[in-house]
């Protein structure tokens, strides 16, 4: 929902990146405001998911120009799990299976240390139990999945599942969710985008990142940009979406070609 | 250079005649034969030459460490003068584990031992853990012809142990008695004025259709060099359970080397839980033989280790007749310069027929100096075999990392989380909370 005035919380300006010695963001402008959700569309390999690291701080995307305001801080400064505790969350495209750590202890150890960094009580397991059990319920998933190994042997739609329900323990401020909804079943998909409507509020802000329209039936985006080659080539409302998926992308980037002829 | 070869030469045949001075005029153990058994496993010490890297069961590990160490065979402490607490390690609590036999060198300790039948109650009279010399009479011809069964050394440390074969801790279970009790035998070596070699000797003997759970504890007192040259011979009967933890928690300038030999009869199910945390040099040889059909090995091992540590597991697995199981999963943990290796032997003959063998050796390295050497070793003749076998050498997933941090985990702690994962696959077969605590604090001075 756009709200003149209200405060920006993520601030991109000229953001150039490289991983591996190639430059994959070339120069990336993006404002999102308290409110707001906006939409990322783009072909494979345009940079989305390179972006969306780099918000969160992975080691391996070196930043090589312009600037990342989070909130009136430089987020770049920050170490991911700094990012994480002000108010950053990404939903991954492939989320990890972690063998070993049950789902449980996780979330605990995760949520106790947002509630550290806050000054706040740190919960005891019994205490957590209760919490999470309310949180469940946003993306209606089965208590068993708690006592499991994170994400393993977890379905494609399982994982996603849980990378919400994380979402919603830690509310952050900005949330990415990286094609969260590719490879899911239309009752999988509602119950993913339920529970992102849920968590989005007033106060947060959220970016989508996806390739198919259809996710925007049920999350109604703000804004759809489309990003092409490492940049924000052109953006407009919930209706370019529709055009996209009907006219695919190259006309897009030919009226850009033209724009620059011109 | 010159003292070194001399050294090599003479430092066997200096211990066999440390050891049979001890063994003169010694009484304990006419009942078992135990001084021809001495005598016989002396000759072949004497007739062997210490291992050097060049034995293809030594490649990995220079054991040649031993031969700086002044060792002397230790006389009997009537009243060793220590408490328990002064381990490096805590003792488990006493409710986990109440049931404690202690040898101090190798020798029984019955002021340290808590074995009292009034904290019995619940096991059955028969039911014998202790030492040899007090063991009750009528098993005396039963243990009698275990410990004379033809003894086939295949190493020389064994026949080392044997040939300064006093007493021996003792399990015996009789038929279809259940021990819910884990019994704790904790074996200490204390060094006094000299570095002495220690030579715990332990039997459990579990008859048809009894089960137990024996917790091995082998700890040293002072952080000083020291060598502990331990045998353990388990046997079950038919349709016998024998869980068998076996923890090696010396210290840093210890030299451990261990030998564990089972035989498993007909429907008898035997499961070793191995814990290696102990020791500047270490080896566990683990030997299995399944003498009968339908019997089933599960091996589980965990070695952790940092500094300069070195950690030699060496196992064989001895298949012999039909539907026998063996599943084995050794895992290392390995940090700074530490040094971990294991070789795995499974042998499926021809006899072996509908037998099932999985093995997998897991190795995580912690730094860039850490190192691993890892051979399994299938043999397989029977072509009725479902077998499987594996190693990996991996570092922590840089990617698992930033996941964790990208939650709100700070590097270290996300680190340590991902170590703890991988020990816990392990520890957490352990029946034993207390236990379980122990080696989760090892897991966490992993990564400092
Ligand atoms: N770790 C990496 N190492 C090397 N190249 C990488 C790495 N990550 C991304 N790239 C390259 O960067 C480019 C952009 O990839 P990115 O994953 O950001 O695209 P995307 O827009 O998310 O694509 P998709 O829609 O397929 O998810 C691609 O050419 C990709 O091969
Ligand atoms: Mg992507």
């Amino acid at each position: 929902m756009i709200v003149e005035n209200s405060p920006v919380i993520l601030s991109v300006r000229d953001l150039r990146a490289k991983v591996d010695g190639n430059e994959i963001l070339k120069g990336l402008n993006l404002e999102m405001r308290a409110g707001e959700i906006h939409a990322i569309m783009g072909p494979n390999g345009s940079g989305k998911s390179t972006f969306s690291k780099v918000l969160a701080g992975h080691p391996a995307y070196e930043v090589t120009g312009g600037e990342v305001i989070f909130q009136g801080q430089n987020l770049l400064e920050m170490e991911p799990e700094e990012r994480s505790r002000n108010g950053v969350f990404l939903a991954f495209q492939y989320p990890l299976e972690i063998p070993g750590v049950s789902n449980l202890d996780f979330l605990r150890v995760a949520y106790n240390s947002h509630q550290k960094s806050k000054g706040l009580e740190e919960l005891d397991a019994f205490d957590f139990q209760d919490l999470v059990e309310q949180k469940l319920e946003v993306v209606k998933m089965n208590p068993s999945f708690l006592t499991r190994s994170v994400n393993e042997g977890f379905s494609g739609g399982e994982k996603k599942r849980n990378e919400i329900l994380q979402m919603a323990l830690l509310e952050p401020k900005l949330a990415i969710l990286d094609e969260t909804d590719s490879g899911l079943d239309i009752d999988a998909l509602k119950i993913v985008a339920n529970g992102v409507n849920q968590l989005a509020n007033a106060e947060n802000t959220m970016l989508v990142i996806t390739h198919y329209q259809r996710l925007l039936d049920y999350i109604i985006p703000d804004y759809v940009h489309v990003m092409e080659g490492g940049r924000i080539v052109t953006t407009g409302t919930k209706e370019l979406a529709l055009e996209l998926e009907a006219r695919g992308y190259d006309w897009v980037t030919e009226e850009k070609a033209t724009e620059v002829v011109r | 250079m010159i003292t070194q070869v001399a050294n090599r030469e003479t430092f066997l045949p200096e211990l066999v005649n440390q050891c049979r001075k001890q063994g003169k005029g010694k009484r304990e153990g006419c009942a078992y034969g135990l001084k021809d058994l001495r005598d016989a496993a002396a000759e072949y010490v004497l007739g062997s030459k210490f291992p050097t890297t060049k034995d293809e069961e030594w490649r990995f590990t220079d054991i040649s460490p031993l031969l700086e160490i002044p060792l002397q065979v230790p006389e009997l402490t009537h009243e060793p003068n220590l408490g328990l607490s002064s381990l490096t390690l805590p003792v488990s609590s006493k409710d986990s584990l109440p049931l404690r036999v202690v040898f101090v060198n190798g020798y029984y300790a019955p002021q340290l031992s808590t074995m009292e039948a009034s904290l019995l109650p619940t096991l059955a009279m028969e039911f014998f853990a202790g030492n040899l010399s007090n063991a009750p009479g009528n098993y005396h011809a039963r243990i009698r012809e275990l410990l004379n069964q033809k003894q086939q050394y295949n190493d020389v440390f064994t026949a080392l142990n044997i040939a300064g074969l006093a007493d021996a801790a003792v399990v015996y279970v009789p038929k279809n008695q259940q021990i819910e009790t884990p019994i704790h035998l904790l074996f200490i070596t204390m060094p006094g004025e000299t570095p002495i070699l220690a030579q715990p000797h332990c039997l459990i003997v579990a008859e048809s259709g009894s089960s137990v759970t024996v917790v091995e504890d082998f700890a040293v007192i002072g952080n000083v060099a020291t060598f502990t040259n331990a045998v353990t011979q388990i046997w079950l009967g038919e349709n016998a359970a024998v869980n068998h933890i076996r923890l090696q928690r010396e210290g840093r300038e210890a030299i451990h080397v261990g030998k564990s030999a089972i035989a498993q009869s007909r429907d008898s199910r035997y499961t070793c839980n191995a814990i290696n945390v102990g020791g500047k040099i270490s080896r566990h040889n683990l030997e299995v033989f399944q003498t009968g059909e339908q019997t089933e090995t599960v091996l589980n091992g965990l070695t952790m280790i940092a500094g300069e540590q070195l950690s030699d597991t060496h196992s064989a697995v001895n298949l012999s007749k039909p539907h026998g199981t063996t599943n084995q999963l050794h895992k290392c943990i390995v940090a700074d310069k530490a040094h971990a290796v294991f070789n795995g032997k499974v042998f499926v003959p021809q006899a072996a027929q509908l037998t099932n063998a999985a093995q997998l050796n897991r190795n995580l390295l912690l730094s860039p100096k850490s190192r691993v050497d890892t051979k399994p070793q299938l043999e397989i003749t029977a072509d009725n075999v479902k077998c499987s076998h594996g190693a990996t050498v991996s570092q922590l997933d840089a990617e698992e990392v930033f996941y964790l941090q990208s939650r709100g985990l700070n590097e270290n702690d996300s680190r340590n989380l991902l170590i703890n994962a991988f020990a816990a696959e392990i520890i957490n077969k352990l029946p034993i909370p207390s236990l379980r605590e122990t080696l989760y604090s090892v897991v966490k001075q992993m990564e400092r």
